[in-house]
Parts: C-alpha cells; sequence; structure tokens
C-alpha cells in the first residue's frame, strides 16, 4: 500500500483527478515490488553475413571463400578483426561492443540457424519467428506464445511492445501486444478537442468483430499509461549515445519503456538491410555500416539501462546466414548457419559458444554453406527457461525435443 | 477471345443481384474501388450493377480526363528513365559525390584551416525528391479521384504482386517506367505478358540482382560458344564485361517461383533455383546508372543444358532459355491457383472460399491466364456478393486513406500529406523492402499503434489539415457526416457510434469521428 500510495503521489495523482480509474494503475503498482525480467530482441532482417560480423579468422578456407571479401586477421590498423579468444573475432566496425565481451556480458552462439533448408528470406523469417521450422500453419509467434505460456495476472498493456509500425510475426497472436512506431506520438491527437479520445474509445469497446474490439482497447489503455510515464521528457543515462538512425530510435524508446517502469517485459526492435547480395564491402562498406549501427546502438542501450542490465537480456537473430563464398558481385548469397549475439548481466559471457563444423568445403553444408550445429530454438529455450523464469517450455517451442544445454546463463 | 470473353460472362453473371440494394452497391464500389464517393451509389444504380462491373474491367473504355488534369503538372511522370536520370538522378548524383570528397578531404586534414567547402546547390537533390514525390502522389491521387477504380486496384495488385523496393540502389530509377510501361498496361492482360515484361524490366532485374548474374567461372557462354562455331575464323578479341566477376545470382530465381508463380509450396527444389538461375543469366541492364533499359548479353549467358521442374532446356539457346522457364511457371497449376487464391483474398475475404478459388484457377488455365477473365469470375460470382463477404474486409492503409478522402470529398490538390500519412500507417508507397509486398490480410494492419493513427488520419483529414499548399474544398460545402453515414456506408453505423457523433462539438470532429470509427475500417 506504501509504494501504490507514493506512486499516486509522483506521478498518478494527475490521471485520478482527471476521472479515470484504469485497472491496470493497480497492476503497475504492485508490479514494482520485484524488478521484472526484460528480453529486448532484435531481428537483423534479411539475413546478416555472419561470417563477416563474427569472424572466424583462424579458418585459411575462410580467407580462400573470400578474397575480396574476407576481414583481415587481428593486427595493426583499424580495419583488422578483433580478437576474441584467438579464433573468432568481431568486426572491426563492432568495437562499441568489445568493452561488454571484456567484462564477461556477451556471449556469442556461432554456428546457429533453422535445420530446415530453406534459402527464402520469407520462409526462414517466418520459421524463426513463429519458432517451428517446417511448419507454415503456425498462427502465432514464440514471443506471444511465452506470453501465454507464462500468464500474468499483472500484466499491463506495454507487457510486449515492438518499436515498429506493424507487429512482427514473433509477437502475432492471440496474447495481447503493442506495436509502436513513437512513443511521443502515442495517442489520440485531436489537440483542444480531447474529448475526442474518450469517443473513439466507446465506439471501439462496442466494435463488432474481435479485432478490431480487442485492438481498440489494448489502445486507449495503452496511451493512458504511457500518459504517466511522460515519455517526452526524456534523456539517456550515463552519456549513452543512440545511433541517430531508426534502429538507435527505436533502441532509445525501449530503455524508456524499461526504466518508466510500465510493464514492459519482452521488446522487439528491427534492424534491416542486410540483404548484401552485391558489393557488400569487407572492413568498410555497406556490411560494415550496418554493423556500426548495430553495435553502437546495443552499446548505448546497455550503458543507458546501466545496473538494470541485471534483469535484461538483448537477443540478436537473423533469418539465416550467407554462402561461405562470395559471388560473382562481390556479395554474399543465401546460406544457413549464421551467429547470434547475447548481452546481458546474468548471461554467462566471454564464450563463443556452440560447436564449429569448419568451413572446409566437405564440411559445409550442401559443400557451400556454414553447417548448423545448435538449433536456434536451443538458444531461444534457454532465454525462456533461464532468463525469463519460465519452467516448462513445450507449449512456446512445440515440437522442439532438444536436450542440448549451452549454459548461457 | 470475344467470344470467350461473351460466354464467360454469361456464364457467370449469375451472381449478380438483378436488383441490388444499397448495401450491395457500396459493396461492389468498396471492392473493385477504394470505395464511394458522394453520388457513386446513384450513379452505378442508374447505370445497372451488372454494366458497371463490364465497364470497370474496361478502363480504356472510361473517359478519365479530370484524372489527367489532375495529373497534368506531374512532368516527371511521362518521362523516360534515361531523360529521368539525365535531367535529375545523375545531377543528385554527382552533388552527392562532391560533398563527400569534400567531407573526406575534410576529415583527412583536420588540423588545415581550409574555407568552408561549398555547399552544394540545392536544386539536384530537390529534382531528385521531385520524382518520387511526383510517384507517390499520383498513386494515393488516383486512388482517390480516378474514375477508372479497378484498374487502380489491379495496378496495385500487380505491383505488389511483383514488389520492388524504392530503397534498393537503382531501383528508384526505374520505378515511374516501371508501374507505366510494365505494370499498368497489362493489369488485365495475359499473365504470361506481365511475367515477361516484369522479368525483362530494369526494376525488377536490379532489385532482385538478376542483372548481375553470370555463368559460373568455367561454364561456357553463348559467346564463347558462337566463336567455338566460328572456328579459326580471325576475331576481335571481346573484353569482358566491365568490373564484373563471374557467378550466377539466385536471388530473382527463387523469387520467381516463390512469389510471382507456383507460391511457396508449388512444388520446386532448390536445384530448380539453381537452373533457373542459370537459365536467367545474361538478362541484364545496359547501363543502369544511367538509367537504360534492358539488354540480353550472350557474354554472361550460361549456355549449357538445363533441367527446370523435370524439363529440359537444351543447351545453346541463349535467351530463349528464359522464356522458357516464364512458358513453363505460366502454364504451371500451381501458378493458376496461387494468382487465383491472391485475386480471391484481395476481392473477397481474407480465407477465400476454397470452391471459388478452385473456380478462378480454372478459368486461368481455360484462358492461359487472361486476368480480365479472371477477375471476373470471382467479381460476379456468388460468393463475392454472399452475406459472410459483406464488410469481411479490414481495409489496408491504402484502402482506409483513399476511401476517408473519397467518402469526404475533400479536394485534396497536394498529394504529399496523404504520401506522409501512409509512411506514419505503416504502408509507405513503393517502400515495402521484402519480395513478398505487403500483406493483405486484417492481423497484419490491425494493431494498437496503426489503429491509433488511423484514428489521427481521420482528425487530420476532416480538420481540413491536410490539403496543403493550394489545396481548396471541392464546390464549396463539405459533405456533411449524416450523408457519409447514410449513403457511402450504407447506413453501417453502430448505435454507440451515432452516440458519440452527436456529442461531438462541430462538424470536422463528427466526420473524423465517423471515418475513424470500427466501422469505416472494413470494407
Amino acid at each position: 500500500m506504501t509504494s501504490r500510495r507514493i506512486f499516486l503521489k509522483n506521478g498518478g495523482l494527475a490521471l485520478v483527478s482527471l476521472g479515470f480509474a484504469p485497472t491496470f494503475l493497480a497492476r503497475t503498482v504492485e508490479g514494482l515490488a520485484a524488478r521484472q525480467k526484460v528480453l529486448i530482441t532484435i531481428f537483423q532482417r534479411g539475413a546478416v553475413d555472419g561470417l563477416n560480423m563474427i569472424v572466424p579468422f583462424g579458418e585459411r578456407d575462410y580467407y580462400t571463400a573470400r578474397p575480396s571479401l574476407g576481414i583481415a586477421r587481428p593486427g595493426a590498423g583499424a580495419d583488422t578483426a578483433i580478437d576474441l579468444d584467438g579464433f573468432f573475432g568481431l568486426h572491426p566496425r563492432m568495437r562499441p561492443l568489445a568493452p561488454f565481451w571484456e567484462s564477461g556480458n556477451l556471449a556469442i552462439v556461432h554456428a546457429c540457424g533453422s535445420h530446415d533448408d530453406t534459402r527464402s528470406h520469407f520462409d526462414a523469417q517466418d520459421y524463426m519467428e513463429s519458432a517451428t521450422p517446417g511448419v507454415k500453419s503456425t498462427p502465432d509467434g514464440w514471443m506471444n506464445r511465452y506470453l501465454h505460456a507464462k500468464e500474468h495476472q499483472k500484466a499491463t498493456p506495454f507487457r510486449a511492445v515492438a518499436l515498429a509500425r506493424q507487429l512482427p510475426r514473433a509477437l502475432q497472436g492471440s496474447a495481447p501486444a503493442l506495436a509502436i512506431g513513437q512513443i511521443s506520438e502515442f495517442g489520440i491527437r485531436a489537440g483542444q478537442a480531447t474529448d475526442m479520445a474518450t469517443s473513439f474509445e466507446a465506439q471501439y469497446a462496442e466494435a463488432a468483430g474481435s479485432v478490431l474490439h480487442a485492438t481498440g482497447r489494448e489502445a486507449f489503455d495503452a496511451v493512458k499509461m504511457l500518459k504517466l510515464a511522460d515519455p517526452s521528457q526524456y534523456a539517456p543515462s550515463n552519456g549513452a549515445e543512440y545511433p541517430r538512425s531508426p534502429f538507435g530510435e527505436a533502441l532509445k524508446q525501449i530503455a524508456q519503456l524499461v526504466k518508466a517502469d510500465v510493464g514492459l517485459e519482452v521488446a522487439f526492435a528491427e534492424s534491416g538491410n542486410w540483404d548484401h547480395h552485391a558489393n557488400e564491402g569487407a572492413a568498410v562498406g555497406v556490411l560494415a555500416n550496418r554493423l556500426d549501427d548495430l553495435s553502437r546502438g546495443i552499446a548505448a542501450l546497455a550503458r543507458d539501462l546501466g545496473d538494470r542490465m541485471q534483469e535484461v537480456v538483448v537477443l540478436t537473430m537473423s533469418e539465416f546466414g550467407r554462402a561461405v563464398a562470395e559471388n560473382g558481385s562481390r556479395g554474399t548469397d543465401h546460406g544457413h548457419g549464421n551467429a547470434m549475439m547475447m548481452l546481458g548481466g546474468g548471461v554467462r559471457g566471454r564464450r563463443v559458444y556452440g560447436k564449429w563444423p569448419g568451413l572446409a568445403r566437405e564440411q559445409r553444408h550442401d559443400g557451400r554453406d556454414l553447417a548448423i550445429t545448435t538449433d536456434f530454438r536451443a538458444v531461444f529455450n534457454e532465454v525462456v527457461r533461464g532468463h525469463l523464469g519460465l519452467a516448462d517450455t513445450s507449449r512456446v517451442f512445440p515440437g522442439f525435443t532438444g536436450k542440448e544445454r549451452l549454459g548461457l546463463f | 477471345m470475344a467470344a470467350v470473353t461473351a460466354v464467360g460472362a454469361q456464364r457467370q453473371a449469375r451472381g449478380i443481384p438483378a436488383s441490388p440494394d444499397d448495401k450491395t452497391i457500396v459493396h461492389v464500389l468498396n471492392r473493385l474501388g477504394f470505395g464511394p464517393a458522394p453520388g457513386d451509389v446513384e450513379r452505378v444504380r442508374n447505370l445497372g450493377l451488372q454494366a458497371y462491373i463490364n465497364r470497370q474491367l474496361h478502363p480504356e473504355r472510361i473517359p478519365d480526363t479530370a484524372m489527367a488534369a489532375r495529373l497534368a503538372g506531374f512532368e516527371t511522370l511521362a518521362m523516360s528513365t534515361r531523360q529521368l536520370a539525365e535531367d535529375y538522378y545523375l545531377p543528385a548524383q554527382m552533388q552527392r559525390r562532391q560533398a563527400q570528397r569534400a567531407a573526406a578531404a575534410d576529415a583527412a586534414n583536420p588540423e588545415m584551416m581550409r574555407p568552408a567547402p561549398e555547399r552544394p546547390a540545392p536544386g539536384a537533390m530537390q529534382g531528385e525528391r521531385r520524382v518520387l514525390a511526383e510517384l507517390t502522389q499520383q498513386k494515393i491521387l488516383r486512388a482517390a479521384y480516378s474514375e477508372r477504380q479497378l484498374e487502380e486496384v489491379m495496378v496495385d495488385f500487380w505491383f505488389n504482386h511483383f514488389n520492388v523496393f524504392v530503397g534498393k540502389g537503382q531501383t528508384r530509377l526505374y520505378l515511374t517506367e516501371y508501374e507505366r510501361d510494365t505494370i499498368r498496361p497489362r493489369a488485365f492482360g495475359t499473365f504470361r505478358d506481365l511475367l515477361g515484361a516484369v522479368a525483362e524490366s530494369p526494376a525488377m532485374l536490379f532489385y532482385l540482382d538478376n542483372w548481375q548474374s553470370s555463368a559460373p567461372q568455367g561454364a561456357e557462354t553463348s559467346m564463347q560458344q558462337r566463336r567455338g562455331r566460328a572456328a579459326r575464323q580471325p576475331q576481335m578479341a571481346q573484353p569482358p564485361p566491365q568490373n564484373r566477376r563471374r557467378g550466377i545470382n539466385e536471388n530473382y530465381a527463387r523469387e520467381l517461383m516463390e512469389l510471382h508463380t507456383l507460391g511457396v509450396d508449388g512444388g520446386y527444389t532448390q536445384k530448380d533455383v539453381q537452373e533457373i538461375a542459370r537459365a536467367f543469366t545474361g538478362w541484364t541492364i545496359d547501363m543502369p546508372r544511367q538509367g537504360g533499359s534492358f539488354r540480353f548479353d550472350p557474354r554472361m549467358h550460361d549456355s549449357g543444358e538445363k533441367i527446370v521442374l523435370g524439363v529440359t532446356i537444351p543447351g545453346g539457346g541463349g535467351k530463349k532459355d528464359g522464356e522458357m522457364v516464364l512458358d513453363a511457371l505460366a502454364a504451371h497449376p500451381s501458378t493458376a491457383k496461387f494468382i487465383a487464391t491472391k485475386l480471391a483474398r484481395r476481392f473477397v475475404a481474407d480465407d477465400p472460399p476454397a470452391a471459388l478459388v478452385e473456380r478462378a484457377a480454372r478459368r486461368f488455365r481455360e484462358t492461359s491466364g487472361d486476368i480480365r477473365e479472371v477477375v471476373r469470375v470471382i467479381v460476379t460470382s456468388q460468393e463475392f456478393f454472399a452475406p459472410s463477404a459483406y464488410r469481411a474486409k479490414v481495409k489496408t492503409p491504402l484502402e482506409f486513406v483513399a476511401s476517408a478522402v473519397r467518402a469526404s470529398g475533400v479536394d485534396v490538390r497536394n498529394g504529399q500529406p496523404l504520401v506522409n500519412a501512409l509512411r506514419e500507417l505503416g504502408m509507405p508507397l513503393y517502400g515495402c523492402q521484402p519480395p513478398t509486398g505487403y500483406a493483405d490480410r486484417a492481423e497484419a494492419w490491425v494493431n494498437t499503434g496503426a489503429l491509433l493513427n488511423r484514428m489521427n488520419f481521420a482528425v487530420m483529414l476532416s480538420g481540413n489539415r491536410l490539403r496543403g499548399p493550394g489545396g481548396r474544398q471541392a464546390g464549396g460545402a463539405p459533405i456533411p457526416q449524416d450523408r457519409i453515414a447514410a449513403e457511402i456506408m450504407a447506413g453501417d453505423v453502430s448505435e454507440t457510434t451515432r452516440q458519440t457523433i452527436a456529442k461531438a462539438a462541430n462538424e470536422p470532429q463528427k466526420i473524423a469521428l465517423l471515418l475513424g470509427s470500427p466501422e469505416f475500417q472494413r470494407r
């Protein structure tokens, strides 16, 4: 009760005096007692070239296959790989993440992905987000099924948020989830006509058809709640500087939501434009610029969240990797295995997980791609169990029977 | 062909109600176009439903002079790509390079005092933006104001089906020509013709990388083969294509089957993808930076034998290899089913009735992919007019924005605010990155953020904040909300919505509450 009163004094009072009595208010206040675990997933759409992101510089075949795209072994100069463990290195433009590796908060899983053979972006993204490779008819995404599997009596409208204009497949499903492009513009913008919001709310409360009805109710609950958090007054902590890109902007807003204690548990951000069939570039160029954006964004998020990173895990994923050999246009075609990154206070970092299959032709998948030794669902599964604390994940990952434990947490 | 059409029309026409009520007419206007504009329902009633549908199926017979006048100032819409490149893109590119060089020089000598770098004149960059501004505006303005409503629906459908993305390199140069010369003239033509035109379009060749795909190292090219035939004849040494290395690129081959023809479950293998990629080697662009056109380059073509979907394409076919692949794919039963399903989803329901899809697919096969006839089967079917289809679709953002403009009777002169609104609503024009195109199902478009943005758009539109410079109201008085509710929405407005409108302070707010209502989100 004490905390409830303090909360009302600090921010909720204004809302109450306006005549709202939103049910989620009590839920938020109670939710403050124990700090919420948070999972932030980042989807690198378009299939990042994992072999140039996490560079296996200890492999001779890597350099043979990539005469113009290979990243040089660690050494002098700004354009060489950043050594992680004597065999793998970060792309030189990922230096912002190096401190987190050193401090033991960054882990990597390499040669990871879906055992399904598809090289279609569409299918592979679909499979990764539904987490049922090979099954197209799965109606919901894995993050949405998690929301169901771990019922949360005090869930707020912000329990699951995608910083995107469209709800990604991973969050689609029957549990409520929110897609927001810009949190500062979230609401009805009718100037002086403040009763417009109330009117629209009444309309959608009575809407025929469940889609519009349920979505409308979520929307208006969320608007009221965000007003309390006052996102317009946000300044990042600890000197964190986000890149001025849609991705940086999305991560900054996720940090705002985390710090505003609005009940955020799973968040999703998009990082696009990884499909480099031509002129991919090596230490500099198109891929390098994308990795720069990615790394600076994640580093800023971690710095901004500060000691809250103890409760947070950031997980990156991409639908598949790219062929080992560069193609005829100085790019890389669709491949198979890839690398995932994980950053967080509870992560057992400073380690590259997974069995490395090698890059010699006979070691490759189909003779051309990085083989897969870790099912991507094994990583998801450990995050859901080890970080979000769901003991029985069978409903989140139906059909997944992998028993392997990487020991990420 | 004419005989087939007449028979087809007679046979399928039984789905059309003889004396349609207003709801049925509104339904047809919502599905064959972007919703009713004031007066449309009465016009269709006078003309007759069947006649209206027939007319819309033949857009070339519908005069559209007001639309032409509206777009008269958009000069870039009529220009060739080469001209657009010369007048707009190349100057802008040159300016960017200059700016980059200046920035690089600055970075290299940070200590040196140097005069402020010459700022590039803004003219070239503005010119480049103008091309895209005119293209995007014409799209939404046509949807809102063209008399050829079904043509606009079909152009949008096919562009989305054969999607290319403005953000991928040179693709942007070719967008104007792609929609105008490749898609629009074939929106009601035969599927094979459309497929072939897309395959040869620089927009698609660039977007899916086929322009760079060439015979792998060591494979014999058509050029080498020809030289072999003319053995011993002294020849000028042919230089290899400039700056280009060898190797196939599978991107187009895969999407050609998965997204353009067979569908993802259409029955093909990774081997088929590779073989088709080989067949299309040499389908390239002549100087893409200058806005050049399609060219078959025998020096890049893999002249060996290919086996595609079990059919052998003999070696030495040159450009014919690709044509044979397109023939086979267009005639494949999976393609008929895939296209029929997508069209039925657009016109009838997210999960269209299987019997209707089957009839439409059969019509596709019978007519060798006559698009007009397939659409005719769908929009004159009993399923189309069934009560279960009425208002069963949730509007996409494009459909919502265009229908709101039409319903309100607002005369939007500057389309830019509408273009911006579509970006806010998650559907930027020409801005769908993946080759899948935008989804045509309710779940993809109904989420909390986008729903609030729809309400906000309704507020802006009715508050007349969307006109931009030069905007004005058409013919004086705006259309009152009760007329929109009665005529445009055929009275299908809930009691709650009516109550909220009754309480609103003024007419713009009433209109906003109507256009932002859950009822108006459906078509």
